[in-house]
């Protein structure tokens, strides 16, 4: 092995690097914001609604959770500019990939978790006359969401790592950021013992923040 | 469209390749995955620190930044492989990972209570192994692992990446080819999408099935 | 030859810091049914596990038919633990019926009663399955030969238990509080059960709450407490007793 370490170049760099993760963090936190919004607004018209609006949902969410997340970036960064309808730049394309892709897993996140609200709050709420929207809002989302914390949490650091794909089309987060310092001074071994640990113990902090949170709010059955 | 469906031998090609990468890896990772499983449930506990560090490394890190790692960066200290070699490495080392836990779950799910029922009418470490962890362990296991193979469909779709031609640059091909990007990347969803349900479908059935077990 | 069918003595047992048995000496004779009772953390279900080594025992011996289960003798320091294999020689003679039942959940009740007949008594496929549909319509449960677990209510199950620990012919019944998991109106089936096999003759050690009932089958009443057996005697004995912390007990379980 004549390989020679030479961490200068990805120093000289790091910015490249620092940004990026700073953006994968923020492309991650924009799309499980928008995410949760599309997921429980679908999850709510699925368990209020009838067969047929349940099966139109339901196609949305099994078509995006069985395709692979590059396909999704693709079709969306370059296939819906090419029949004419928008034309983005590919940051934005590629939350909103992030987004839909999200949303879809966060729907049956938020369906399982409003089936597990505890009858006996909602009941509380009807004995002292509240109407169905006001238990919709003052009990069962709130409840809904101390319960599926730890299932967002774990769909916040699974989506940090997914920002790595944005790389391909050319977003500047962390995993582009590594691929230029390799394309321009050869530094492979560096640039990837670099970012390894970059992932890993953002994604441990992250756990462990989220678990705080948690264990201040979360309800555990 | 016309153009898109009569490129579709081509993306059929492609497709064939998806298919025996994802084989090939499915195989690789169960076989060492459930071995190293059973051993972090049974095993010395430097065993099971050594199979945990590994797992949670490489679940911590992005499946891409492994793929790349393999096929860019191990040549660099002299190992060099081929890109269908190095994609299934890659995705293998990811995919046991999953398979660790899997079977780790499944195991720890049999109920001591049920082990030491085994016990009291006299069988034997092996024989309890044999006749009631395996059963109830197998029930459990199979719809998680079915949906990593799901998982690993779809994941291979990134090897693409490295040139292997899959079904992902067979379509990337046919598009500069023919300028249609739309047609060709729903013919290829379409594609994704039946593999994949197909199996995210038998295992709910699997999981409806064996519920019983979760006694 | 006539040594007690189970000779325990000077039994003790910790877990970590906590001392559960604290020299318990007993002996069991060949169709004796022995209740035993008192407060939760009495030892009561430790001393039953130590019997057919479920839990290892410390210090002390316990001796089935004559021969030591846990160790290679009964005393002195050089004894060796026997291993896991040895003791599931012994276990096949001892049966054990659990308050949680831990029924094979993939297993169906036949299966569940046949799995010992076949694999530890080696009995023709034919044979186990005349002899596992025996016990279970001794039990009662001839329509639920081929019902899984799942299927069945807790007084089922339990008595799936029982036939699947009675069917291997085993010396001598360890009953762990075998109805205190079930919702009171099944308890009846699971204790006829019971009663019929002390009509058979089978020598038991049940380990209860049920007062009533303690005081119909049994021959003896043990009373444990804080890892000690404190009484030992026939029924109206233990209820006529002068024991302080006997009638305390008792007085708590009547409310």
């Amino acid at each position: 092995m004549d390989y020679h370490f030479n961490f200068s170049y990805i120093w000289r760099h790091f910015d490249r690097l620092f940004y990026g993760l700073v953006l994968s963090l923020e492309l991650a936190l924009v799309s499980i914001a928008i995410g949760m919004i599309i997921g429980l607004l679908l999850a709510l018209v699925y368990v209020e609604s009838g067969k047929s609006i349940r099966f139109f949902v339901a196609s949305y969410v099994e078509l995006i959770r069985n395709s692979p997340l590059l396909l999704l970036v693709y079709l969306i960064f370059y296939g819906i500019p090419s029949i004419g309808w928008f034309q983005y730049s590919a940051t934005t394309s590629f939350i909103v990939t992030l987004s839909i892709y999200s949303g879809a897993y966060l729907v049956e996140v938020f369906r399982s978790g409003l089936a597990a609200v505890p009858e006996g709050l909602i009941d509380a709420g009807k004995a002292i006359g509240m109407k169905p929207w006001q238990r919709l809002i003052s009990i069962r989302i709130p409840t809904m969401f101390r319960i599926v914390l730890p299932a967002l949490s774990n769909t916040y650091i699974s989506l940090f790592k997914d920002t790595s794909i944005a790389s391909v089309i050319a977003v500047p987060e962390l995993m582009y950021g590594a691929q230029w310092i390799n394309f321009n001074t050869f530094r492979i071994i560096e640039v990837y013992t670099v970012i390894t640990p970059m992932y890993l113990v953002t994604g441990y902090v992250i756990l462990l923040s989220l678990r705080q949170v948690e264990k201040k709010f979360a309800i555990n059955k | 469209m016309e153009a898109a469906l009569s490129s579709l031998p081509y993306l059929m090609d492609g497709l064939l390749v998806t298919l025996q990468v994802t084989l090939l890896v499915v195989v690789f990772a169960t076989i060492i995955g459930v071995i190293l499983g059973v051993g972090i449930s049974y095993g010395p506990l430097w065993l099971r620190i050594i199979v945990r560090i590994f797992s949670d490394f490489i679940r911590g890190i992005p499946v891409l930044v492994l793929i790349f790692f393999v096929y860019y960066g191990l040549p660099a200290i002299g190992i060099n492989m081929e890109t269908f070699t190095a994609a299934v490495v890659a995705l293998s080392i990811f995919k046991i990972s999953h398979v660790i836990e899997n079977t780790r779950g499944a195991i720890q799910s049999v109920h001591h209570g049920q082990m030491e029922a085994g016990k009291a009418i006299g069988l034997k470490f092996h024989e309890r192994l044999i006749y009631i962890i395996f059963p109830i362990a197998l029930r459990r296991f199979l719809p998680p692992w079915i949906n990593s193979v799901a998982d690993t469909a779809k994941g291979s779709a990134l090897v693409s990446l490295i040139g292997v031609v899959d079904l992902m640059l067979a379509m990337q091909k046919v598009i500069g080819r023919t300028y249609e990007a739309m047609p060709v990347y729903i013919v290829g969803l379409i594609i994704y999408f039946i593999i994949n349900f197909s199996l995210s479908l038998s295992s709910r059935k699997l999981e409806a099935k064996y519920a019983f077990i979760k006694e | 030859m006539s040594h007690p069918l189970i000779q325990v003595k000077n039994l003790y047992k910790s877990f970590g810091d906590t001392e559960v048995l604290k020299g318990v000496s007993i002996d069991i004779n060949r169709g004796e049914v022995v209740s035993i009772i008192g407060p939760s953390g009495s030892g009561k279900t430790t001393l039953l596990r130590c019997i057919n080594v479920l839990t290892k025992y410390d210090k002390g011996s316990i001796k089935i038919d004559n021969v030591e289960i846990g160790y290679t003798s009964d005393d002195g320091k050089n004894r060796k633990e026997r291993s896991e294999n040895q003791l599931s020689e012994f276990r096949s003679e001892l049966g054990m019926v659990f308050q949680l039942f831990y029924l094979f959940p993939h297993l169906t009740a036949l299966e569940n009663v046949m799995l010992g007949l076949r694999k530890v008594r080696k009995l023709s496929k034919v044979k186990a399955t005349d002899q596992a549909k025996y016990w279970l319509q001794r039990v009662g449960l001839t329509e639920k030969i081929n019902s899984l677990p799942s299927e069945m209510s807790g007084g089922q199950q339990q008595r799936v238990g029982i036939a699947r620990a009675v069917a291997m012919d085993p010396k001598v019944l360890l009953l762990d509080e075998i109805t205190s998991a079930l919702d009171p109106e099944l308890v009846g089936e699971v204790l006829e059960v019971v009663q019929k096999l002390v009509e058979d003759g089978m020598t038991m050690i049940i380990v209860t709450h049920e007062m009533s009932f303690a005081k119909d089958v049994s021959n003896r009443i043990v009373f444990m407490d804080e890892g000690k057996i404190e009484i030992d005697g026939t029924p109206s004995e233990i209820f006529d007793s002068k024991n302080e912390r006997l009638n305390t007990f008792l007085a708590r379980i009547k409310k």
